[in-house]
């Protein structure tokens, strides 16, 4: 038998298998890259802001893609609940991705708009405060612990570095940029609108005294999904 | 090892020629059922890659026979469902509210999707029985602050309150104390006069003195007699009903600092519809007018 030679050394047993599984990964992976089916053009998807980018943070840190998909799939009864299927392109700038493969909860793909700020504020101090079934913990400590964002340049580097098209402007007023979208007031909302387009801009956890880490998670969610226009998006072209 | 036949002496089965201490492993023939399964999975593979979308190409890939594409099924299965709907809610688009309410038909077809609509779309904030909470009104009694008929709740759920929207409901209460408009020994005198209203224990000296305060800064909205204005959204001040809270604390919280409860506008999500369902639906709950 012909294999022996595979069975007994196992360097070369790892270089088969390595070289048999790629066969079958370049297949089926390497076609999305390049297929124009499957790459879809959208417009209106920019780079998170940098609060969003600390509010998707605080999401991941706080382990929330174990119970909530990010991922609207295309079937009846998930579009009629959450609304239009999702894109891949709407994870383009997403490092990771936050699909998810569990809901416990609801999917958040697009739950920007849905409920009200202070909805958020009161769910996350206590989920059982306005729907009495939840079995959500409570996160109270978000709206007391001030958001960290001082080095939030770096985290803008780390997306830029694996391809989010952040600009050296975007960079160089990161922080500012954090401070402008929670204060409606600021004289640089206009420069901010412009560079962030569709941003939601106002004090998210009703408390102008701090920007807290729930500012940064409810500037987030109340983003998903809101980017993309599907006025201009041509669904059949796209089929698949 | 290999390339020797070597049949076990007690078996009668040929090994595989690999042996670890002096144990061989015979080669049994696979399960007949395991083999014949596994051929006939390959042969499924040829005929899926005929009819179904397969192999990538240089610029598109096999589109299979059949076309499948999970993306169109969606959309012929949405199509027909509109279709199954216009049927159905057809006369519903142009009816007004009080015939669908009164038409058995329409109205059976409204409250089921005013029923499904209201999980999906009302239930995170009202409830799911409707029964609302601190901040979110309670949907099936007969305390209405912007109006319970038909076309009042309508309103409501087409524009919201306070959202964004321009046709938007809207009202503000001032922060009487955090904006200086009443010192905090005033708004503890109108506190108390306000209690006495909904004739809860109160402190009648402060009462008499906050009643004065009471007609100088909250009648316009809340009339004369504290019973609100619908127009404004003004609550009335007269019942055991509260949004924020009846007791002592949180109406002194509710004047000093006033509250800004947000409904947002369906408008935009919602189709015309379902709207009109869901308005016949909550008007069903228990206190519509």
């Amino acid at each position: 038998m012909k294999h022996e030679i595979f069975e007994k050394n196992s360097i070369l047993l790892v270089i088969g298998i390595l070289v048999v599984v790629s066969i079958g990964g370049i297949i089926e992976i390497a076609p999305l890259f390049y297929l124009e089916n499957t790459i879809e053009k959208v417009q209106g998807m920019r780079p998170y802001t940098p609060l969003e980018l600390a509010g998707r943070n605080i999401y991941v840190r706080e382990g929330c893609y174990n119970c909530h998909s990010q991922m609207v799939r295309p079937l009846r009864d998930e579009v009629e609940r959450y609304g239009h299927y999702s894109l891949a392109a709407e994870s383009m700038y997403d490092h990771p991705f936050q699909w998810g493969s569990k809901r416990t909860g609801p999917d958040l793909a697009r739950v920007g708009g849905k409920y009200t700020d202070e909805w958020h504020r009161a769910h996350m101090d206590d989920p059982r405060s306005v729907v009495p079934e939840s079995i959500m913990p409570g996160y109270p400590f978000l709206a007391k612990t001030a958001l960290n964002y001082q080095k939030i340049a770096d985290d803008l580097q780390a997306n830029r570095s694996l391809g989010v098209p952040y600009s050296d402007e975007d960079m160089a007023s990161a922080v500012a940029d954090i401070e402008t979208q929670i204060n409606p007031d600021s004289d640089n909302v206009d420069a901010f609108l412009a560079r962030y387009p569709k941003a939601q801009v106002r004090d998210f956890d009703g408390n102008p005294q701090m920007i807290s880490e729930l500012d940064a998670l409810i500037a987030y969610m109340q983003m998903l999904g809101t980017l993309v226009d599907f006025d201009l998006y041509q669904a059949d072209a796209f089929y698949r | 090892m290999a390339g020797k036949k070597e049949v076990d002496q007690f078996s009668g089965v040929e090994t595989t020629g690999h042996e670890w201490d002096g144990i061989k492993e015979l080669n049994n023939p696979l399960p007949r059922w395991w083999l014949w399964t596994l051929y006939a999975t390959i042969l499924w593979s040829f005929g899926y890659w005929v009819v179904m979308p397969a192999w990538p190409l240089v610029s598109d890939y096999t589109r299979g026979v059949i076309g499948y594409s999970q993306r169109a099924e969606l959309a012929d299965t949405m199509a027909k469902v509109g279709q199954d709907r216009a049927a159905r809610a057809g006369s519903l688009v142009d009816a007004s509210l009080e015939d669908i309410e009164k038409d058995p038909d329409m109205q059976g077809f409204a409250m089921a999707a005013g029923q499904a609509a209201f999980g999906d779309n009302c239930a995170p904030c009202h409830g799911s029985g409707a029964q609302g909470g601190k901040g979110y009104p309670n949907l099936s009694d007969d305390d209405w602050l912007w109006g319970g008929g038909l076309e009042d709740i309508h309103t409501t759920i087409l524009f919201g309150i306070r959202g964004d929207h321009s046709d938007t409901r809207y009202s503000q209460m001032p922060a009487f104390l955090k904006d200086e408009l009443l010192t905090a020994e005033q708004v503890d005198e109108v506190v108390e006069y306000v209690l006495s209203l909904s004739g809860q224990d109160h402190d009648q000296g402060k009462a008499a003195n906050g009643a004065q305060i009471f007609a100088e800064n909250c009648t316009v909205c809340h009339a004369e007699d504290g019973k609100g204005d619908r127009a404004q959204g003004a609550p009335n001040l007269t019942d055991a009903v509260w949004l924020y809270g009846g007791d002592r604390a949180s109406i002194r919280q509710t004047v000093a600092e006033s509250r800004f409860g947000i409904m947002p506008a369906w408008t935009a999500r919602l189709d015309p519809v379902t709207i009109k369902s869901l308005a016949v639906y909550v008007h069903s709950l228990g206190g519509g007018e």
